[in-house]
Formats: structure tokens, C-alpha cells, sequence
């Protein structure tokens, strides 16, 4: 087990508040054109972020592009690293429904700008469930 | 194998070189006063004897001050502050840590564990735990990163509450990471332990807490943390867990456990609080005003009325855990608008609510958080407050020395006492001792003879004891269960038979997981997962009776050594135990005592112990612990 090699990462930035992070799928994907290596495309069956692990160059643009900073650099080889849907068989919602939990299904939606919106900061995203979950004391748990 | 020698250079015979699967491999060993930071390995047979977590640490005590056992009291520098993992942690669901030292309660040891991501941090830095020695000539707090560990000035943390730690540390350290690594992209929150007030003053009692509302609470481990001066533990890693012996194993077993926790399902709905109305209308085992009754029908402290006013989150989990009984509370009006905490569970549902005679849940959910932020010890340090309350109803503590009226349930009055205790303020300096050495405290104050104070007193071995009473005999614990256990009061370790005992608190301790996640999975299916994770040939057998036994041999050695407890006549349950119980369906009832006399002398025989629960010469050579013999020998009549 690798948690910081997950693509599916959950951020706690404060106790309670668990935010699960990972790509977003933005209509525009400001990650692929910001990369100025090519080593980013698009897959066109699932709409996933494909990295060319031998184009990378560790350089962050991507990272710095993401409206959610959701890409980071691999622990192991340092390269850019993004949910690629597991090629449109996601081993997340395997072993999810083998452990027999059941909450991770596969639902097939079409892109949208909004999806963009959902490209977020976990900690600023946990900062306002702060405020829904606690009210005025949650605009202090975060810092 | 003599007590005191490195166990680096212990030339004990090994069979097998390396590290096993689940182990980092690496210790840090910390002089805080030398200011010297070092790195140590255990020779694999002592991982296979002591497997990790409790079994370790009581093996690191023993190693490095049995010949001065007697001597040191619990706070002084020479006593180690152990934080251990266990091959287990992290792997099998549920994590946790295990927090260790000479107990500053019970001159034992206590093996107290606590979920947090701290310990799945620590181990992927590359180290399975950390010893302390000494005392830091300032406030400190330890970071450990894939950079290695470094101490860093904790002066402007100290005296903060634990939440204000917890906040500022969460954004220190995430800063210092994104500083060192600026183009990597983001980290997961960090993992930390850290003490609160009660913890710096050195309230004996005193938790090492983590995660707002989690604690490593039996032992009085805080204190000890706070007279070192390290006000907290961080780890971050980017690093994978260590490899296990057999992978696909390891694969097919944590499925197989999931598939089996799933099915789980009552903690994951209601949390251990369910209980709060169920121990005390069901089981008629609920402290209630100091133990003084056990049995209410008080539909107000019902979960119900927690869900509809006050859980805000129904599902909470640390790492890797199905159980979920956490669920987070919140307080967002009147004037302790802001208190968050979780269920509360079960234990500070009765120990900060009937304990104290609140029945309402705003105040039970108050105390809670108040307990958590000051470090105090949701059980211990609570108990020692309903004390309190029993001694002012009694008229022993009377308004004066007090400096307010303490009458139950009135919260007001129980959160003052409680600062006070935090900050070792009036007769907050005498309860901060823990309620059994405050019973003499008060009694010399007041020149009564120490009994009369210790009638009320509801402790075993100076552990004051977890929520679930005897007296009904419709709980899980019964007879001997505080009686008998090496960690006395603590409901997370009771002894039942002295066989079975080995297969549940003491292995999942030594592991290290949570009691919780063993709920399910069966034993043979959870020995197979250790196998595959270490590659030792355990086994349900071998571990119930070599394994298990040893440690809880070594464990009972060194509380023996802490000549604070008289044999068989400590070995037993406070007075109030023998009080019939006063209402409720058992009412009339109450502790067996012949009952407990027969028990105890069945689990001394079983763990191969004499008629006075001395360590016979024959089970210590068995169990390979000859050296132990000669400390054992002056306590035999």
C-alpha cells in the first residue's frame, strides 16, 4: 500500500472534514496545453488525462495549470501523475464492490463545463464543508 | 539478555537476518537532553518474540531501566516515552499507534493506543517507532519526514489547547513541506500526537491525544510526554508501506477481512454511543454519579437525540478502517456554540455525562470537547472529577476548599474543576495526581485514615476503570477483568481466562490495530494475515500460549517491580464493586466475591504464576525470560 502514490487521494486537512481529490475532467483541460512538452493527451474513450511517462520532464506546469492542483509528481520516478481511470475499468470501484461496500459505481456522463468547478484546492474545498459542518467556528479550524 | 544492555549488541541467537515483512526495519532513539538523535535495529528473533507495539515496548522498558524499576517515579527523565507501531499497522484495517513508558499511574506498564494517521506516517518514514529519553531544556516538538527526524521549537505551542495545536501544526508543516519540495504538488495532512494543557502540567493522569477527540489515554502517558518538554510528534511521508512476506497473500486476507467487517454494521450506524442509554437501561453497568449507581432509563442521553441535534457527520475513519464509529458532533448555538467533537463514544458519553449526573447531551458533548482540548484523559482524568463530585456530596470536600459549589450534572461547575485540574489550580493541584493518589492527598488534608477515601475511589492498580461496570455481570467485563489484567482499570485489556486473553486486546496491541476491526474477521483468519504479512510461523496456538504469555509475563514483572500494589490483595476490585447495586433490573446485586477469588486464582495457574500471582521460576524459563528470575525471586514468600 502507497497512500501518497494513490490517484485517488482523500485530504483531512482538519479532523472530520475528508475530501477525496483527484482530476476532475475539465472540458478545456488546461493541463494538456499547458504542458510544453506534449506529454499529456487526452484518451478518448473515457475523457481521462493520459501522461507519456518518457515526455515528462518533472517541470510542474501541469500542476501549476490545474484549477485544482490535483496532478503531482510520482514518489518513486518524479513524474506527473493523474488518474487515468485505469483505461475505463477503475481498480477503485473493483475493490470496492469486492470488500462489499458498494459506495464506488461507474456512471457514464457526458462532459460539461462545470466539471471544471469541481477541479478544486482540497483544503479550500474543506474550508467551506468547515462552514456548512460547524457553522461560524468553521471559518477557524483551517489555517 | 540482561536488563540495561543495547539491545543492538545483545547477542541473543539469531536465526534468520533482515528485517521481517510489515517491519520498516529502523527505530529512532532520541536523548532529548544530549540533544542526540539516533537510529536502532532489533535482532529479528526479538520482533518474533515481542512482535511490536505493547510486547516491544514492555521488551525496550525491561532492556533499559528494570534494575532501576523500582527507584524512578513514572516523570523523571530516565523513564522512556515509547511510541510503537506493530507489523500489523496500517496493513490489516484500523490503524493505530501504541504509547508506552513506565506508567506515572501504575508504576506498570501500559501499552495505550490511539487511532491516528501517526502511525501510518511514521512507519513509511522508515521507522517502526520512537523512543525519548531524557528531558529537552525546551519546548519541542518532533517532525519526522522522508528527510529524517529533527527536533523544532515548540515554545510558541506550548500552552496552547489541543485544538489550537492541532490547527497550527496542520499549517506549520504543510507549509515547511511545500517549501522543501515546491514542485511536487500537494500533501495529505500530515500525522500528530501531541499533549494539552494536562499534559504540560503534568496532570498524572493525562492523555497523549491525537485528531481532535482521539487519545492514547490509559497510563498517563501525557504527563509523562509534557515533563519531557515534546509537546508533539509529526510525521509526513511519501514513502510506501514496508513489503510484506508473502504480498498475494496479504491481498486475498485483506479482502476477505473486509468482507467480513462490512457485515459489521452497528458501530458504522451508531458509534460506541449507542450505548450511552443502552449500558444504562440495558445492562445497568453505567457509571453514574462516581459509580455510585449503575442503571438509569434517562431517554435524554439516548443516540437519537445526538443524531437529530448534534452529529453533523454520520461516517468518520481513520486510515484503512470499515468500522467507522466515529461520527462528529457540534455544538452551533448558545454559549458553547463552536465545541466539535465525535460521537462522543460511548466511554466520555458516562464518563463526562452520568459520571458527572448530566443527562443532557448539549452538556455531555461540552465536556467532552472541553476534556479533549485540555488533554485530560476523557475516562481517567473524568473519573477523577465524578471523585471529586462524591467527596463534596459526601461533605469530605466541601465548598471552601473547592472554591464553588460541585453538584451534580451542573456542567458549569465540572468545567471549572476540570481547568483547574489542567492547570494544577487550588484543589486542582491535588486531583491532577489521578484519583488514587489524591484519595491520600485529601486524607491528610483533612487527617481522615487513607480507607475512607479510597472507599470511593474506582480504580484497579491506580487506573481508573473504563465505563463498563461489573456489579450487574451483564457487560463484557466481569469478576476479574480489572482484577486480574496487568493494566488494571483499563476497559480496552481486561483479563477473561488468561488463555484467551493472548488472542485479543494483547495481540491487537502488540499488531498494532483497533479492537474494533478485529470484530468480525475470525481469529484463525486474522493469525493467517499476520503470517503473510511477517513470514513468522504464528499461529492462535502459539501466540496464546508462548507469545502472548511472555509479554504479559514481562508486563507483570515490571508492575510487581513497581512495589506499589500488594499481591492478591490489590489484585482486586475497587470497594464500590461490592456494593449491591442500589436500583435498576440488578438491583441487590453486585460482584461476586468468592467468584473472584476462585477466577483469579484459575488465571494465576494459567499464566503459570503462584497462589500470590508471582511468576514462577519454570514459566519465566519457558517463556525465555530466565533473566527476569532474580528480579522475581525476593517477591516469592
Amino acid at each position: 500500500m502507497w497512500p501518497e502514490a494513490s490517484r485517488v487521494r482523500v485530504f483531512m486537512p482538519f479532523p472530520g472534514l475528508e475530501v477525496p481529490h483527484l482530476c476532475a475532467q475539465c472540458q478545456d483541460y488546461p493541463c494538456i496545453s499547458a504542458c510544453p512538452f506534449k506529454a499529456l493527451s487526452k484518451d478518448e474513450n473515457t475523457g481521462a488525462v493520459i501522461v507519456d511517462r518518457e515526455a515528462c520532464t518533472s517541470c510542474g506546469a501541469c500542476i501549476r495549470a490545474c484549477p485544482g492542483t490535483v496532478p503531482y509528481l510520482h514518489p518513486k520516478d518524479n513524474k506527473a501523475t493523474i488518474c487515468d481511470l485505469c483505461g475505463g475499468d477503475p481498480k477503485c470501484v473493483e475493490v470496492c464492490t469486492e470488500a462489499g461496500y458498494n459506495a464506488l459505481t461507474i456512471v457514464n456522463e457526458g462532459p460539461s463545463i462545470h466539471r471544471k468547478l469541481y477541479s478544486r484546492d482540497p483544503v479550500e474545498t474543506a474550508k467551506d464543508l468547515a462552514v456548512k459542518l460547524f457553522g461560524e467556528k468553521g471559518e477557524e479550524v483551517i489555517e | 539478555m540482561s536488563p540495561g544492555t543495547d539491545p543492538v549488541e545483545r547477542g541473543t541467537v539469531q536465526n534468520t537476518s533482515g528485517t521481517p515483512g510489515g517491519y520498516a526495519g529502523k527505530w529512532l532513539d532520541i536523548d532529548l537532553t544530549k540533544n542526540k538523535i539516533e537510529e536502532i535495529k532489533f535482532p529479528y528473533s526479538t520482533l518474533e518474540e515481542y512482535f511490536g507495539g505493547r510486547g516491544i515496548a514492555t521488551k525496550i522498558l525491561w532492556d533499559r531501566i528494570a534494575d532501576k524499576w523500582t527507584e524512578i517515579d513514572g516523570l523523571e527523565p530516565e523513564n522512556p516515552l515509547i511510541f510503537a507501531t506493530g507489523p500489523m499497522t496500517g496493513i490489516y484495517p484500523g490503524a493505530r499507534i501504541c504509547v508506552s513508558g513506565k506508567s506515572p499511574v501504575s508504576n506498570g506498564v501500559v501499552g495505550s493506543t490511539a487511532a491516528t494517521e501517526f502511525a501510518v506516517e511514521i512507519k513509511n518514514t522508515g521507522y517502526d517507532g520512537i523512543i525519548f529519553t531524557g528531558k529537552s531544556p525546551k519546548p519541542v516538538y518532533l517532525l519526522v519526514t522522508d528527510d529524517g527526524p529533527e527536533l523544532v521549537d515548540a515554545s510558541h505551542l506550548w500552552g496552547l489547547d489541543g485544538e489550537k495545536t492541532l490547527i497550527k501544526l496542520n499549517k506549520e508543516v504543510k507549509d515547511t513541506l511545500k517549501k522543501r519540495y515546491p514542485r511536487v504538488g500537494l500533501w495529505k495532512a500530515p500525522g500528530s500526537m501531541y499533549v494539552g494543557p494536562a499534559g504540560e502540567n503534568m496532570v498524572r493522569n493525562a492523555c497523549v491525544m491525537t485528531k481532535l477527540c482521539h487519545a492514547a489515554g490509559y497510563g498517563g502517558y501525557g504527563s509523562l510526554m509534557g515533563s519531557k518538554n515534546i509537546k508533539a510528534v509529526v510525521a509526513k511521508s511519501r514513502n510506501m508501506f514496508p513489503t510484506v512476506d508473502a504480498p498475494e497473500s496479504v491481498k486475498l486476507l485483506w479482502r476477505k477481512a473486509h468482507a467480513e467487517l462490512i457485515k459489521v454494521s452497528d458501530f458504522r450506524r451508531w458509534g460506541t454511543g449507542h450505548l450511552g442509554y443502552g449500558a444504562g437501561a440495558g445492562t445497568s453497568s453505567e457509571p453514574i454519579r462516581n459509580w455510585q449507581e449503575e442503571w438509569h432509563d434517562e431517554t435524554s442521553i439516548g443516540v437519537n437525540r445526538y443524531m437529530d441535534r448534534f452529529w453533523v457527520k454520520t461516517k468518520w475513519a481513520d486510515f484503512n478502517c470499515t468500522t467507522n464509529c466515529m461520527k462528529v458532533s457540534c455544538i452551533k448555538t448558545g454559549p458553547w456554540k463552536g465545541d466539535i467533537t465525535d460521537v462522543p463514544d460511548y466511554e466520555l458519553q458516562a464518563y463526562c455525562g452520568t459520571n458527572m449526573g448530566i443527562f443532557d447531551p448539549e452538556g455531555n458533548v461540552h465536556m467532552s470537547t472541553l476534556m479533549d482540548k485540555l488533554g485530560h484523559s476523557g475516562i481517567n482524568g473524568a473519573n477523577t472529577l465524578g471523585y471529586a463530585g462524591e467527596l463534596y456530596q459526601r461533605g469530605i470536600l466541601t465548598e471552601e476548599d473547592i472554591g464553588f459549589k460541585l453538584e451534580w450534572g451542573n456542567v458549569e461547575a465540572f468545567d471549572k474543576l476540570a481547568h483547574m485540574m489542567a492547570y494544577r489550580e487550588g484543589i486542582g493541584d491535588v486531583l491532577a495526581e489521578g484519583t488514587y493518589r489524591a484519595a491520600f492527598k485529601i486524607a491528610e488534608m483533612k487527617g481522615l485514615d487513607p480507607e475512607e477515601l479510597l472507599k470511593y475511589a474506582v480504580h484497579v492498580k491506580g487506573i481508573e476503570i473504563g465505563a463498563h461496570g461489573t456489579r450487574s455481570d451483564k457487560d463484557y467485563t466481569h469478576d476479574i477483568s480489572y482484577a486480574a489484567s496487568v493494566q488494571g482499570g483499563d476497559h480496552t485489556s481486561v483479563a477473561v481466562d488468561g488463555y484467551n486473553d493472548m488472542s485479543g486486546a494483547l495481540f491487537y496491541d502488540c499488531a498494532v490495530f483497533c479492537t474494533f476491526t478485529a470484530r468480525g474477521p475470525s481469529a484463525a483468519l486474522i493469525f493467517d494475515f499476520a503470517k503473510a504479512i511477517t513470514g513468522f510461523p504464528i499461529t492462535l496456538k502459539s501466540w496464546r500460549s508462548v507469545t502472548g504469555p511472555r509479554i504479559i509475563n514481562l508486563q507483570k514483572a515490571l508492575l510487581l517491580m513497581g512495589e506499589m500494589w500488594e499481591p492478591v490483595k490489590d489484585d482486586d476490585n475497587p470497594p464500590r464493586f461490592y456494593e449491591p447495586l442500589p436500583t435498576g433490573p440488578y438491583e441487590g446485586k453486585t460482584t461476586d466475591r468468592e467468584r473472584v477469588d476462585i477466577r483469579l486464582q484459575a488465571y494465576f495457574d494459567t499464566l503459570g504464576w503462584d497462589e500470590r500471582g508471582i511468576p514462577k521460576k519454570e514459566t519465566l524459563e519457558r517463556l525465555n525470560l530466565a533473566d527476569v528470575e532474580p528480579y522475581m525471586a525476593k517477591y516469592r514468600l
